[in-house]
């Protein structure tokens, strides 16, 4: 991974100077800083190369680091498991984290690759916010019905897409029991089109999308590949959602709080929603437990509900 | 005995005069039929370009309802296409011999099925521009492979299964052509000619005719049941509450049976009245049909019952929304009338001797026709709209479905597309296997000299050259004139 960065950051160095734009942590942090930015205003930058530079934001333009080749993306990053473990005792359903991760991927605002949803499992029990990624599952029943393999799973434990290679037949969305998996309907919004610019694509950044695909999820590789954590990990408040890698046993938090992943679970019986049906997610869940916010609000939960109420059914809310 | 045989002749003679009549002619009625089928499809054409061109948007379907109307009518018309390999097949093998003024319409009905039903997913594909990806990068774990490998070859069983006994009729058709005015003419002695393949009716021919529909017989039943078994995979293979059932494979080749043995009955109740083919299908078809169907229908409610009274006992939460919508909720009411309406009243009506006559037969095929089709859609629908993960706060169009009028006019244009292959179909070749209803009309009269007259046909080089002879004539018909050898 390290070796992986030198590589790369080399590669950026060509491009930087080649098209003189002023690329760094700033505009390497994606869309969320860029959005933040104010034409004229003066800004620091950091270059690859650890530089640091002042420069008027309207110098900045969006950087694209050289997006792996397919295959690379098809097989993963060596050595690693990524895990995502998600604290229901802080999640306060700020939806900070589905922002975030809408910003980074350029995605509609209907759409919600980490949806925060309000569950109350049964009349009797408290409700609570439940935050929910694609669980890139160990067992994953979307890429084993995929006819043309353009959803996979990767040897780090993440499953993407290639959306130049998908056919479009939907037959992951039926079989994801999670509802995860999102279709490109319809021609891409030409705004979030402009956004892109000319990104090349890859199964690693999700964009830019096309029509007549099937997207979701996709843990940010682009951003583990520099080290970096997903989007919604690094934007959650309160530190609800940490992230790392099972084979270092080590998973962090927006904060920068690194703890055991084994001591996590343990501590705070850890589980995976919906165990029963196999599918072995890599997220894990802590129960909300001595929550640190105020219950929750049910009447979320019955927002885009179908219309007609169904009789024997609680809030809408499912039990696990 | 002579004066049988002269009947016999006479009757085999008006026998292929009533079969290849409607051939020759393309009156107004036909006309405006068309034309009328053709508007259908190009407005459908119309809607579906503009699908292509705007993505499936246009369409009613959002992520929570992936699927729907098309891949429905996709699980119905696949379902309608066992209709084929059921009366030719079955009956075939049980030697039904009533089957024999039927078998050509079900064969028929089962191509042309198959065709319209195979191009319903690569309708609903999102990018059908990337279809070679399938031989590109197909594989074979995934069920949707599965279902295009079943379907092709049926596809091509059947078109054989539909072709071969066609060839002693072409023959017939080719040798008629010379004698009679006809509009296309050219190309229609083209087109005989091509597809007799060179058959002159001799022994060695009849011989390995027989033989292979024997064979084709046999094969042609293990793939139509594969064939539902894995279109009900592509649901039963996912974890979702009402597709996860073990049963899906048998329900929906049950399903099939049911719904394809009503067409059938459709199909032969319309050709006799449009053909005046009353004298060959005769209420007696209608009774003997019309118990296979309540039959199948039994079948079918038996698995209905196991596919919903199993997880309606125990009522596992997931399982339990999805039935309590089915049963009390928002599709309460259609669920019940597709139960009720369209299973058991049917079973009630053909129970009785008097709903098996032509009339309320026809109108029960059509109740259960609509109403496996309708069942489809409740099977693919209802389970999307109730995922294990609650749908909350999502826009309102993603949390309910009702096809809208691309999904309408498309389906039109699939549904006119079967008819109009019909109606051309029609015009152009006899709807009745004239040599098999001939064969029947023998067996009839003398099951024992029918018998010998195989044996004969088989062993004897005289009848044979007999036969050529008045073939060559183009006046007397090769069975007709194997009875006069006698
Ligand atoms: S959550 Fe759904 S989309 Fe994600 S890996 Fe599991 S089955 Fe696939
Ligand atoms: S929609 Fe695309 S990714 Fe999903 S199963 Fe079909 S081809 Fe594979
Ligand atoms: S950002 Fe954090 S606290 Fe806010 S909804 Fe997401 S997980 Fe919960």
């Amino acid at each position: 991974m390290q070796e992986d960065n030198k590589k790369e950051n080399k590669n950026d160095r060509r491009d930087f100077l080649k098209k003189g734009l002023l690329g760094g942590s700033v505009l390497a942090a994606g869309a969320i800083g860029l959005n933040r930015v104010f034409a004229g205003e003066k800004v620091k930058v950091v270059s690859p190369d650890g530089k640091v530079y002042e420069a008027s934001a309207d110098n900045l333009k969006e950087f694209h680091p050289k997006p792996v080749t397919n295959d690379e993306a098809r097989k993963g990053i060596a050595g690693k498991k990524f895990v995502m473990v998600i604290d229901e005792s802080k999640c306060d359903g700020c939806k900070k984290c589905t922002e975030a991760c809408q910003a980074m991927h350029f995605t509609e605002s209907d759409r919600e690759w980490m949806k925060v949803f309000t569950m109350k499992d049964s009349d009797a029990t408290a409700p609570y916010f439940f935050p929910k990624p694609c669980f890139h599952c160990d067992n994953p029943p979307c890429t084993k019905v995929c006819p043309v393999n353009a959803t996979f799973k990767r040897q780090d434990g993440i499953v993407l897409i290639d959306n130049e290679r998908c056919i479009g037949c939907r037959m992951c969305m039926a079989a994801c029991p999670y509802s995860t998996r999102f279709f490109n309907w319809s021609h891409p919004d030409p705004k979030q089109t402009a956004a892109i610019g000319d990104a090349p694509y890859s199964p690693e950044s999700s964009y830019p999308r096309r029509m007549g695909t099937v997207e979701k999820c996709d843990f940010c590789p682009d951003m583990l590949r520099q080290g970096k954590m997903p989007a919604c990990v690094s934007s959650c408040p309160m530190d609800a959602i940490y992230f790392g890698d099972q084979n270092e046993d080590a998973v962090t938090n927006a904060s920068g709080v690194t703890v055991k992943l084994g001591q996590l679970l343990e501590d705070n019986a850890g589980y995976r929603h919906m165990e029963e049906l196999g599918t072995e997610p890599r997220v894990y869940y802590l129960p909300p437990k001595n929550r640190k916010y105020p219950i929750p609000d049910v009447k979320n939960a019955e927002k885009g509900k179908k219309s007609k109420k169904m009789p024997g059914m609680d809030n809408g809310a499912m039990q696990m | 005995m002579t004066n049988d045989n002269f009947d016999l002749k006479k009757e085999i003679a008006i026998l292929e005069e009533d079969c290849l009549r409607p051939t020759r002619t393309f009156g107004r009625s036909t006309q405006i039929w068309v034309g009328a089928l053709l508007v259908v499809i190009g407005w459908g054409l119309y809607c579906f370009i503009h699908q292509l061109s705007h993505g499936l948007g246009v369409t009613a379907m959002r992520d929570y309802v992936s699927w729907g109307l098309y891949i429905s009518t996709f699980v119905f018309f696949i379902g309608i296409s066992h209709s084929g390999t059921l009366v030719s097949a079955i009956l075939r093998i049980t030697k039904q011999e009533w089957r024999r003024p039927i078998t050509r319409s079900a064969e028929l009905l089962t191509f042309v099925s198959l065709c319209f039903g195979g191009i319903q997913p690569i309708i609903d594909l999102g990018r059908p521009d990337r279809i070679a990806n399938l031989v590109i990068f197909g594989r074979l774990q995934s069920p949707l492979i599965w279902d295009i490998i079943s379907i092709c070859t049926y596809f091509a069983g059947s078109t054989v299964f539909l072709f071969l006994p066609m060839i002693p009729d072409m023959a017939l058709c080719r040798d008629r052509l010379t004698v009679v005015d006809s509009r296309f003419k050219r190309f229609k002695k083209w087109l005989y000619t091509f597809m007799a393949i060179g058959w002159t009716g001799t022994k060695s021919q009849w011989h390995r005719l027989e033989k292979t529909m024997n064979i084709m017989t046999i094969v042609i039943i293990p793939v139509a049941v594969s064939v539902h078994t894995v279109v009900s995979y592509i649901f039963a293979m996912t974890l979702r509450p009402g597709w996860d059932s073990t049963v899906f494979g048998p329900y929906f080749v049950a399903g099939a049976l049911y719904s394809g043995s009503a067409c059938v009955i459709l199909g032969m109740a319309a050709f006799r009245k449009l053909y005046h083919l009353e004298k060959y299908i005769t209420p007696r078809h209608f009774d003997l049909i019309g118990r296979v169907v309540l039959a199948l229908t039994l079948i079918y409610a038996y698995l209905n019952l196991n596919e919903y009274w199993i997880p309606a006992y125990k009522m596992a939460t997931a399982e339990g929304h999805l039935l309590s919508d089915l049963f009390y909720g928002s599709y309460s009411k259609v669920f019940w009338t597709c139960q009720f309406g369209t299973v058991l009243l049917p079973i009630l009506i053909m129970s009785f001797p008097k709903g098996r006559k032509i009339g309320p037969l026809v109108v029960t095929c059509i109740i259960i026709a609509a109403g496996a089709w309708v069942k489809r859609y409740l099977i693919v629908v209802p389970t999307l709209l109730h995922p294990f993960m609650p749908i909350q706060e999502v826009p309102a169009a993603w949390s309910s479905y009702f096809p809208n009028y691309v999904e309408f006019s498309v389906t039109a244009a699939c549904l006119a597309g079967i008819f109009l292959v019909i109606t051309l179909f029609s015009k152009i070749f006899p709807m009745m296997a004239v040599w098999e209803v001939a064969e029947g009309i023998e067996l009839d009269h003398d099951k024992k000299v029918a018998i010998e007259i195989r044996e004969e046909r088989v062993i004897t080089d005289e009848t044979e050259l007999a036969r050529i002879a008045t073939l060559k004539n183009g006046q007397v018909t090769p069975t007709a004139s194997l009875n006069e050898t006698l």
